[in-house]
């Protein structure tokens, strides 16, 4: 306990906490976002990818639930039919732009160092170094961490959580934030769900549900080119609705982006 | 994990404003904080001094008002209280539900001291 961080404040003795303002002293009301600062870079970036037609959208999953091989397959099946990019989050490594190169799509690794997620200002440093003329989809994949990720815009469109079979299917219920933060959810590595008895989808859909999310959940295994069409159909569907918007010069955001929070301020 | 980055934003937004203001110290910092916005109150808490050293918000005591996760149903349109990883209808169990209260990660107000 002391007198400097607020850890002295309780419930019981917070009225104490604020006697009303003296003399000297002024109260300014604020409300703003405590990651204003990355709102506005992701803003920036929004416009960036808007003017350039690009369709943006933030893979986020665990570590290795399989982000880097549903991009992979997505390359294979989609490079003549869009233009790719993918930016890579890793802590360390050019291990995963390695991969996304070798299928002959641009790729910028960003190396974290020891943080545990992207933020706006990180991808818009990567964005120096990719051109998004002529580009469709520009893929953003986050560092594997089923928490500080979904806290950050990066300017995104659309965000996509990733749960592989091999997790557990209550990671929905233990993960919250994450979960109620993705448009659309992919179920990764379903191959496997023959020889796993302990991955029921229908109980991971029913804790998505329990998160009041109607994001819809594709079953895949990116491996094993299963239920690649759901994924690849989702896309294209996508990319349309934002071709859509820019025509309109409109944008859209990620379903609980930031921006949520300012349609429920509680009174100060 | 991410709490002190979080909180550094923070400290610079406090900053500014005191700058606007023209003030000398800060006296206290106000937060909103929600089960679902994805920083714990408490590893701000302790984030705080740190981030706080040898700034203009040094003395400052930090207040998180730690908001309840609330939902509204729109089917049967009660509102009611919800665990975090449970967001349903608590009247009618319906999953259809809109959250009005939870998520905030909020610079409420802070109070300045402007004369010494």
């Amino acid at each position: 306990m002391c007198n400097t961080c607020g850890c002295n404040i309780t419930p019981g003795n917070k009225h104490f906490a604020y006697k009303p303002v003296e003399g000297g002293t002024t109260a300014v009301s604020v409300l703003k976002n405590l990651l204003a600062k990355n709102d506005d870079q992701a803003v920036h970036n929004r416009q960036h990818f808007d003017s350039h037609g690009v369709l943006a959208i933030n893979l986020m999953s665990s570590p290795g639930s399989g982000k880097t091989a549903l991009l992979e397959a997505t390359i294979d099946a989609l490079k003549h039919e869009f233009r790719i990019a993918v930016i890579e989050g890793d802590l360390e490594t050019e291990n995963d732009a390695d991969r996304i190169r070798a299928k002959g799509v641009p790729a910028i690794q960003i190396t974290t160092g020891s943080a545990c997620h992207l933020d706006a200002h990180m991808v818009h440093d990567a964005l120096h170094s990719l051109p998004l003329e002529g580009l469709d989809i520009l893929f953003i994949e986050n560092v594997g961490n089923l928490v500080c990720p979904a806290s950050f815009d990066l300017g995104q469109h659309r965000n996509i959580t990733l749960l592989s079979v091999t997790e557990g299917d209550d990671k929905p219920a233990k993960y919250p934030v994450m979960f109620r933060a993705a448009d659309a959810i992919v179920l990764t590595k379903t191959d496997l769900l023959s020889v796993l008895d302990d991955f029921d989808p229908q109980r991971a859909e029913r804790f998505v549900r329990e998160l009041a999310s109607n994001a819809p959940m594709m079953h895949l295994s990116a491996r094993k080119q299963i239920g690649l069409d759901v994924w690849f159909d989702w896309l294209r569907q996508e990319l349309h609705a934002q071709r859509d918007r820019v025509n309109q010069g409109k944008t859209a955001r990620p379903k609980i982006q930031p921006e949520g929070v300012q349609l429920h301020v509680s009174t100060v | 994990m991410h709490e002190l980055s979080v909180c550094q934003a923070l400290i610079i937004q406090v900053q500014e404003i005191a700058k606007q203001h023209d003030a000398l110290a800060v006296k206290l910092i106000k937060l909103q904080i929600g089960p679902l916005s994805g920083v714990e109150a408490s590893l701000l808490e302790n984030a705080f001094p740190l981030a706080s050293a040898g700034t203009v918000a040094e003395n400052a005591v930090l207040y998180i008002d730690r908001l309840p996760v609330r939902v509204r149903c729109q089917q049967c349109g009660a509102e009611t209280e919800a665990a975090a990883n449970r967001l349903i209808c608590g009247q009618c169990g319906d999953y259809h539900t809109q959250l009005i209260s939870g998520d905030e990660m909020l610079l409420a107000s802070v109070e300045l001291t402007k004369e010494s």
